[in-house]
Formats: C-alpha cells, sequence, structure tokens
C-alpha cells in the first residue's frame, strides 16, 4: 500500500486574500517577519498499489481530473509507504 | 416547423444533495411565467427531451474540494454536453455557475470573495447584450437590482483568455452602480472586469453570480429577473 500525498496552492500570479489575511495577522501578532502567506491544501489518498511509478502516473491523472482545478491552481505530490 | 407562443415549455430544474434554491427556480419558471417545470434528480439520465435547463444556487456536495467540482461528476451534468451541443438553453444560477465552470461548459472558476467573507445583499448588474437567448427581453446598459449570496463569486480568468472572453461578447452581465457605471466599488467580489455572467460560444449556456429567479414574484421587489426567463422561453416557444 502506498500513499499519495498532494499539496495544491494557488498559482502564483492568482491572488489570495486569505493567505494576506492571516499575514495581516501574523504581522500583528509580532511576526513581522512574515513577509508573505499562500494558503493552500494538503489531500492524501491511499493507494492500492506496490509499483510506485504506476501509483505516480495514476494520482496525476487524479489531479487533473479532479483534485485540481488548473485554472487557478497548481500541485505537486509525493508518494510515500502508507 | 414554427411552433407557436402559447406552447408550453418544458423545464428540468436539477436538485443536488445541497442545492436550496431550487424551489425558487420553480416558481419563476412554473407559477410566475407559467411554465411546466419539474425537478431533476441529479441522477436522472433522461434529460434530453427538456426544452431548458435551471442549475440552481445552493450548496451541491457541501461545496466540498471546490464548489461545483464534485456535482460536475452527477448524471445530469455528464448528460449536459450532449443537451448543449444540440442547441438546448441551460442556465447556471449562483452555485448551478460553479458546476458549468467546473464541468467546462463555461470558461473561468469561481473563487473565493476578495474580500473573503459570504456576501448577501443586493446589486446592480448591466445588461452588456439584449440579443442572446437569454436577454431579449432587456435593452442593452439596462440596470437591473438583483441579489447575490455567495462565498465564491470572485470569477477569474487569466489574462488571455479573459481577452478572448471580451472579444467573443460572451459577458453578459457586469456588476455596476446603480447608474450603470462598471466601477470597482460596485464590483461586491472582486470578479475580473465585473463580470457576473457570461455565455458560451455557441450562445445556449448562461452562467450568472446574481439570482434573478428571487426577482420575479413583485411581491419581492421589482421583478427585475423576470424578463429573463421571459427571454428564453420565448427564444424556445417561437423557435
Amino acid at each position: 500500500m502506498l500513499k499519495g500525498i498532494v499539496t495544491v496552492t494557488l498559482k502564483q500570479d492568482v491572488l489570495d486574500p486569505q493567505g494576506q489575511a492571516v499575514q495581516h495577522s501574523l504581522k500583528t501578532l509580532g511576526f513581522p517577519e512574515a513577509q508573505n502567506v499562500r494558503i493552500g491544501k494538503s489531500i492524501e489518498v491511499w493507494l492500492e498499489e506496490s509499483d510506485s511509478q504506476k501509483a505516480e502516473s495514476r494520482l496525476k491523472e487524479m489531479c487533473d481530473a479532479l483534485l485540481v482545478n488548473a485554472v487557478i491552481e497548481d500541485y505537486r505530490f509525493e508518494i510515500v509507504e502508507a | 416547423m414554427k411552433k407557436t407562443n402559447s406552447n408550453i415549455s418544458k423545464w428540468g430544474v436539477v436538485v443536488f444533495p445541497g442545492s436550496n434554491c431550487d424551489h425558487d427556480g420553480l416558481d419563476a419558471i412554473g407559477r410566475i411565467c407559467g411554465q411546466n417545470a419539474i425537478e431533476i434528480w441529479h441522477k436522472e439520465d433522461h434529460i434530453q427531451d427538456l426544452d431548458g435547463i435551471l442549475l440552481p444556487g445552493g450548496f451541491s456536495y457541501g461545496d466540498y474540494l471546490r464548489a461545483g467540482a464534485i456535482a460536475r461528476f452527477s448524471s445530469v451534468v455528464a448528460h449536459l454536453p450532449e443537451y448543449v451541443e444540440n442547441g438546448k438553453l441551460v442556465i447556471g444560477i449562483c452555485n448551478g455557475f460553479q458546476v458549468l465552470t467546473e464541468s467546462g461548459l463555461l470558461p473561468g472558476v469561481l473563487m473565493q470573495n476578495e474580500k473573503i467573507r459570504f456576501i448577501c445583499k443586493e446589486i446592480f448588474i448591466r445588461v452588456e447584450r439584449a440579443d442572446t437567448a437569454f436577454t431579449t427581453e432587456y435593452k442593452e446598459g439596462q440596470v437591473l437590482c438583483i441579489p447575490i449570496a455567495h462565498n465564491e463569486g470572485n470569477f477569474y480568468l487569466p489574462v488571455d483568455e479573459l481577452s478572448v472572453l471580451e472579444d467573443n461578447n460572451q459577458v453578459i452581465f457586469r456588476y455596476c452602480d446603480k447608474d450603470g457605471n462598471v466601477t470597482d466599488e460596485a464590483n461586491p467580489n472582486g470578479s475580473v472586469n465585473n463580470i457576473a455572467g457570461i455565455i458560451n460560444e455557441q450562445g445556449n449556456v448562461l452562467g450568472m453570480m446574481p439570482h434573478p429567479e428571487r426577482r420575479c414574484d413583485p411581491i419581492l421587489g421589482k421583478p427585475d429577473g423576470e424578463p429573463l426567463f421571459r427571454s428564453m422561453i420565448n427564444h424556445i416557444t417561437t423557435r
């Protein structure tokens, strides 16, 4: 059994108001070094598959079909032993 | 054979788990406009005999993953491309608009509102075109007062695709002030170019964030939404 961990982020040129609000809050709380915050999401998928190359190509298909909206989002993933 | 205006059109209002504007749609098309409007459960396969389909507002599938992302895999939505290909009319309002962009029937994406807040209020929109199947009962430049109620209504398209959309005159409604001026102040959610509603290239699919079905009964205020449904009905019954 393998596990894919997909990290979905907004594309760099897409405004992230949520990230901006969090960055502002961090500043208010005394963390002025937090210059920029971008918020994304993490999706874990348990895969009944032992071949990590096969798992990788299937996971990519899942990202393109559903998990990620390519108009505004980028993604990266890693595959680990579940 | 040309149909007469007396023909009653047959409408389906799609009900997803989490839809909550379906009855407003049924009321607007059925009771107010006097058409045959029925509920269509999202698992329905037989939609091709309908004259018009409304994808209503709400929170289909709890907005899980992204608003509209899961609804796109329902039976009804899977049959929509064929339905649209045949030139039939589809209108997606609010969550329905989100379903249409997620399914690729309309370009773009509805992102979270710029101010990260759910907005529920009356706004003004300007009719950009009065020559579409959805807007013949309006005048070009007419200003409508229609409510919005959404958290993800911030329409976005990358710059190059946006200019294609604009060049094709696919923008049908823009947020504006009460005099019809399209300004940043009149933009409630951060949408690019104040876009509130767009159609597909073929001209038979409309997606819009404001809720025209909530402005059809005069008891709720000036019925600025009713001409939209009247336009669609005229298009169907006279073609």
